[in-house]
């Protein structure tokens, strides 16, 4: 983006100027971020600079600590079990919604994405509520099927994305072919939707992945899950432990964004779409 | 090859008539056109064929047999879509093929008929391309080859060379009967391009606010359009109104002879002359005696396109369209005095 020659002046100083605030904003964003990852080379219990030395005894301790280990064990049965679920039925969800001549489709999808509207404090106390009555209360289903509500419509709405533009006509074309409708859907709706899928399906891995509230209402005290131990360990002892986890957890983020950017990037490929 | 009946078929969009009672036969092998205005109902008549509109009333049988209720996989009919729908994540091998794999056919026999539907459109060497890499009339070929692959019963085009330029639009409508003749299949095609109905099709059914308006061979349906409608939408017509009157048509200026049978003497007629008919005279002295009606008028407008000219002619407070052969040393220029003259047999009885 290199400035035309009839540039004046005040346009090159705000040219300059932009781009210094862009670089200022960017490391506002990831500063808090990446923080975290020098202190937990500390060798001591500090969360302050500078550091007095180096050491992974707190990585020692993440790795040997069985709390931890059932966390991220919990968190992982959880998050992946979400992602199944909600990945499934928010697509079928904006299938259905996608069609010509749905009745009430506003209003549906109005329920349907309500879950992110609503704040998670009251959608967690009405769950309590609800899932005591129903004996969901305290126990792992429980929670899959509350953090399933809660990163539904994520995947409602980026495969919504997906199908606008989707052409109906390909639909019609293999159906008249003679594909019966599971067919169609996975030999041609599925495949190229599939971006949007996978993108849904990352969104709602990380909502129950990183999700506190609802566990907090409705797991029991023995159901640990990462966010929930990561909270506790700041409340009540403030143990540098939790720097070691953040790091392994960002690492992970990049590392499941990364994969997921190349899948898709593959698909698109695949469905065959100019870049 | 097969034999599609429609009988008092009616559908309605809310208070929109897409089909308001529509019955038509299109028999074994033949190559119909559905033709009419945008918002006609012919595309929804094609996909109730399909399967994919469900009727009001009315049945829809293919040899015979129902197919109302027979969902659009078990049709076994072959379908052409006006922007191809081909799967884009498919080669073109792969688009050919998905009618037999889906119906479980061998890996070996899929390969080899797909080769064989390759040869046909003359895309032998393309099968591993990719939709997108192909051209508009190549992807039309797919579409053609894709759709005849499982050899259907009956092959639908919507508007199939709706999205082709001028000229490619010929080509592929030589070829496209060439391959409807060589597989023997019957054809039913939508088009708002008359022009195109009366090139490819043996036998137009016009179609005009959900009813068929008119059907024949393209010769009839344009030399004797039925209604004024199908006079106007099929080329260009002359409209002659007014009132029976001693075996003749009374209009302003003078009264229109037909061969045709009119109604009771006073009642409304219409008579409709095709521009090509109409020819044009300095005088009287060189018109064929069996041109009798002969209109006084002097030219508005020549308009040079080549091989032909339209004139607009002036006669009374009538105005005229007249096509002639660019065989003239000098087309005739604005404001020369001419008579219009025309046959009776060309002048024909339309309804309103």
């Amino acid at each position: 983006m290199a400035l035309p020659a009839y540039a004046t002046p005040l346009e090159r100083k705000w040219h300059v100027a932009f781009r210094v605030l862009c670089v200022l904003v960017f490391i506002f964003l990831v500063i808090p971020v990446l923080i975290v990852i020098p202190l937990s080379f500390n060798s001591e219990a500090f969360f302050t600079f500078p550091m007095p030395g180096v050491s992974l005894r707190w990585y020692d301790e993440f790795f040997g600590s069985e709390r931890w280990m059932d966390a991220i064990k919990n968190s992982a049965t959880i998050a992946i079990s979400v992602t199944f679920l909600a990945t499934s039925l928010g697509t079928l969800a904006a299938l259905g919604l996608s069609r010509a001549g749905f009745p009430g489709r506003a209003a549906v999808m109005s329920i349907l994405i309500a879950p992110i509207i609503v704040p998670v404090v009251i959608s967690a106390l009405g769950m309590y509520f609800f899932y005591n009555t129903l004996g969901l209360i305290s126990t792992v289903p429980g929670i899959i099927l509350a953090h399933t509500a809660l990163a539904t419509p994520f995947v409602v709405i980026t495969v919504t994305a997906t199908l606008t533009g989707f052409d109906h006509s390909l639909t019609r074309a293999a159906s008249g072919l003679g594909a019966r409708p599971l067919t169609v859907f996975f030999r041609v709706i599925l495949p190229l939707i599939l971006p949007g899928v996978i993108s849904g399906a990352l969104f709602a891995f990380i909502t129950s992945w990183d999700e506190l509230i609802v566990v907090l209402f409705i797991a029991s005290p023995e159901t640990r899950t990462l966010p929930r131990q990561m909270f506790s360990g700041i409340r009540d002892q403030i143990s540098p432990t939790i720097t070691a986890a953040a790091t392994i957890l960002i690492l992970l983020s990049i590392m499941l964004l990364t994969t997921v950017e190349l899948l898709r990037r593959r698909s698109e490929k695949l469905r065959g779409i100019r870049p | 090859m097969s034999r599609v009946e429609a009988r008092a078929v009616r559908k309605a969009y809310g208070a929109v008539k897409a089909l308001d009672g529509v019955s038509l036969t299109f028999e074994d092998g033949s190559f119909s056109a559905l033709l009419g205005p945008s918002g006609s109902g012919k595309t929804t008549l094609l996909r109730a064929f399909a399967g994919f509109v469900t009727l009001d009333s009315g049945t829809i049988a293919i040899d015979g047999k129902l197919v109302n209720d027979v969902p659009p996989h078990r049709r076994d009919l072959g379908m052409v879509f006006q922007n191809y729908a081909l799967f884009p994540h498919m080669t073109v091998a792969e688009n050919i093929a998905f009618g037999l794999s889906v119906r479980g056919a061998a890996r070996a026999a899929i390969a080899e008929r797909v080769e064989a539907m390759l040869r046909l459109v003359r895309l032998e060497g393309f099968g591993a391309r990719k939709p997108r890499q192909l051209s508009g009339g190549q992807q039309q070929r797919v579409a053609l080859a894709r759709a005849l692959v499982t050899r259907p019963r009956v092959l639908l085009l919507d508007e199939p060379l709706g999205a082709l330029d001028r000229r490619l639009r010929q080509e592929m409508q030589i070829e496209l009967k060439q391959i409807q003749r060589e597989v023997g299949i019957t054809a039913i095609f939508v088009t708002h391009d008359q022009e195109e109905a009366l090139t490819l099709a043996d036998r137009v059914a016009v179609i005009n606010e959900g009813r068929l308006v008119q059907v024949g061979m393209p010769g009839e349906v344009y030399e004797r359009p039925a209604t004024r409608f199908v006079a106007g939408f099929l080329g260009d017509a002359n409209l002659f109104e007014g009132r029976v009157a001693g075996g003749r048509v009374a209009v302003g200026g003078g009264a229109i002879a037909t061969e045709d049978a009119l109604p009771t003497e006073g009642a409304p007629a219409i008579l409709a002359v095709r521009p090509e008919k109409v020819v044009l005279a300095a005088d009287a002295a060189g018109l064929d005696a069996d041109l009798v009606n002969r209109l006084e008028g002097r030219i508005v407008q020549a308009v040079y396109a080549g091989s032909a000219i339209t004139y607009i002619v002036e006669a009374g407070d009538r105005r005229l369209i007249v096509f002639e052969q660019n065989r003239a040393a000098a087309p005739l220029g604005p404001d020369t005095a001419v008579i219009a003259a025309f046959a009776p047999r060309h002048a024909v009885l339309v309804q309103p």
